[in-house]
């Protein structure tokens, strides 16, 4: 199908599959195998201007926006999950800067992260906060020069690689949720150190770990935005980022789907290629149809928050709600398409498996997105749009 | 540092189809590539510039569609481009080519190195590189799988040969032709892309290069290809007859004729 896409976004989706054929292709089952962070891949996509994609020109970007994003982490996921959920972290991570940033603060972070030489990391997650989102406890008690920061934050994807760290954390422990501000955190500042790297199930090269703030001093400086506003700025921010997540699981569709066709033209049972039977043609054809009707509902939820409109929340998360439960789908069949192969490591299809299922947990789990998406039903009331 | 690149255009496929009248290759309806080896040439330059400064010149002779390669090595690094195409330059042989690179070469105002691949994929001769050492009296190594140190007037550089690595020094400007050991070449970059797609293509003719019509194309080669056949395959396999004792007994035969026994 044809999405109009412009000539700049062409050329950025070329690239971003290059890259994925070429270089990390021959790489992703060792990456996976091995769950290191893919530091040469993350290098590669630097020298190819791949994080100057969502940062504003005037700090070194190419001013894409919430579609160009997902067009490379759709063609990186095609071929290796964890690695594209490597390099969007890294967007979310300078999305609140982004938005809420000083000019000062945007200059002094984004041209790192647009030239790719320092990852960005988001973190709110916590042991007592995951889909309440709102109870989390580390403190950033307002002291002389700044912010002290206390607790530990948890699941942190990027963490202890990347150096530019988004924290939400209470500036106000009495107001709970309201209290809450995001602050940027360098790597390195005193007081910051990491905690446990998690063994994961899936997207095992990305890197996930706890932060852990014992006495760590931010600077005042580096408050984004007004204090008691960043569990606000955190749910406004998903809701621009949770397309990316959608984009990650078209990724996952596409590369399964190939995988699977590719297996089923060559396998031959019964003196025939697998493909011919209906009951697998039924199954191809099924997947086909679940990856292109989620890749449309991503690119319009990315093009509706690019349009700048002010409540996005629905559709972004219609968009990462289906295409996960997709890209589930999409895998689970491709892995039974392959049958006994699909099931060993040497196949691609059982990697895309583990990898789908984080998709319908992180960035709010499908369950929370869907009664946020009822919500709003029910205050509308109305049945147009 | 002036650091030029000649590379070469050519079919992205081993499946060439030779036109019988000319006896050269069949260009159309192929996915055109960068000759790979050039491609080594070209990343070896780019370093060298971002190590040491300068400027990297890419050089081509080929038909108007060989723009595109050019583009390419702009988005690869390169920051000028320079495509020889001219009717006249067509069907060249290794020695008319190196002429007619080599009379560009002099048009540049200085150039330190030339770097080039250590052949083409679709010729195959390794010869062009040499010959422009000889017609522009540069010294040469060929080969290089390493550059030691390069700074005025001075090259250091490393070559494979057939026992072992050899470390050669030379005065500049000189020509090298480099082994694809010396580099894993990078893919471009989108800001290259871009400035590729912008970049103007300079292009020369014989009138540009004041060169006469006939030191050029197929009237300035000393060789030409009369004939490209593929040689006939004779096969000589035989098949023995007869039970297993009497397979066994003409075997023993053949190889006491063959006195392999």
């Amino acid at each position: 199908m044809d999405y109009f896409l412009t000539e700049q976004q062409k050329t950025i989706k070329a690239l971003a599959r290059r890259i994925a054929e070429e270089r990390i292709l021959p790489v992703r089952a060792e990456l996976d195998e091995k769950e290191e962070f893919p530091w040469d891949i993350v290098k590669e996509l630097a020298a190819a201007d791949m994080f100057r994609v969502f940062v504003p020109e005037e700090y070194d970007g190419l001013g894409g926006g919430c579609l160009d994003l997902c067009l490379v982490t759709e063609e990186l996921s095609r071929v290796c999950s964890g690695i594209a959920v490597t390099y969007a972290a890294s967007a979310l991570g300078c999305m609140t800067l982004m938005e809420y940033g000083t000019e000062a603060q945007k200059k002094k972070f984004l041209p790192d992260i647009a030239s790719g030489n320092r990852l960005g990391a988001f973190a709110i997650t916590e042991p007592t906060a995951g889909s309440d989102s709102g109870n989390i406890k580390t403190t950033a008690e307002k002291v002389a020069g700044g912010y002290l920061l206390n607790g530990t934050k948890q699941f942190i994807t990027n963490g202890g690689e990347a150096e530019i760290y988004t924290v939400i954390a209470l500036t106000d422990k009495t107001k709970g949720a309201r209290g809450a501000s995001a602050l940027i955190v360098e790597k390195d500042t005193p007081g910051f150190t990491f905690g446990k790297k998690e063994k994961k199930m899936g997207i095992r090269t990305s890197a996930t770990r706890e932060l852990v703030f014992r006495n760590c001093l931010v600077p005042e400086e580096n408050l984004l935005g007004k204090a008691g506003l960043g569990f606000i700025q955190a749910m406004r921010l998903f809701d621009k980022s949770r397309p990316g997540i959608g984009a990650q699981a078209v990724g996952l569709c596409q590369g399964a789907l190939e995988a699977a066709t590719d297996y089923a033209q060559e396998r031959v049972q019964f003196d025939q290629p697998l493909i011919t039977l209906p009951v697998v043609q039924q199954m191809l054809a099924d997947m086909a149809i679940q990856t292109e009707a989620a890749r449309a509902l991503v690119y319009a939820a990315a093009r509706y928050v690019d349009s700048g409109a002010k409540s996005v929340t629905e559709s972004s998360a219609a968009a990462k709600v289906f295409a996960s439960d997709a890209a589930m789908k999409v895998t689970v069949d491709a892995v039974q398409i392959c049958g006994g192969a699909g099931y060993m490591r040497d196949y691609p299809v059982e990697k895309m498996m583990r990898d789908a299922k984080i998709l319908q947990i992180y960035e709010g789990t499908n369950q929370i997105l869907r009664n946020a998406i009822a919500v709003n039903l029910r205050k509308r009331k109305a049945r147009t749009v | 540092m002036n650091i030029v690149v000649c590379l070469k255009q050519v079919p992205g496929t081993t499946e060439v189809k030779i036109d019988p009248q000319t006896n050269s290759l069949i260009r159309q309806g192929i996915q055109n590539i960068i000759n790979p080896f050039d491609t080594y040439a070209l990343e070896e330059a780019v370093r060298m510039k971002e190590k040491s400064g300068g400027k990297v010149t890419v050089l081509s002779m080929g038909p108007p569609q060989a723009e595109a390669a050019l583009r390419e090595a702009i988005s690869l690094g390169a920051d000028e481009a320079i495509l020889l195409s001219d009717r006249a330059f067509a069907t060249a042989d290794t020695w008319a080519t190196a002429n007619t690179l080599s009379k560009a070469i002099l048009k540049l105002e200085k150039t330190d190195i030339i770097i080039c691949g250590r052949q083409t994929i679709d010729g195959d001769t390794g010869q062009v590189g040499p010959e422009m050492a000889e017609m522009l009296g540069f010294p040469f190594v060929a080969y290089v799988s390493k550059i030691e140190e390069i700074r005025d007037n001075y090259l250091r550089v490393t070559r494979a040969i057939e026992e072992g690595h050899e470390v050669l020094e030379t005065t500049l400007p000189a020509i090298i032709t480099v082994a694809k050991e010396i580099n894993v070449p990078r893919l471009p970059s989108l800001r290259g892309i871009m400035k590729s797609k912008s970049t103007k293509i300079t292009v020369w003719g014989i009138k540009e290069l004041g060169v006469d019509a006939n030191t050029v194309g197929l009237a300035g080669s000393s060789t030409q290809v009369i004939k490209i056949f593929f040689p006939q395959r004779v096969s000589k396999a035989e098949v023995l007859t007869g039970d297993n004792a009497q397979k066994v007994d003409k075997l023993l035969e053949k190889l006491r004729e063959a006195k392999l026994l």
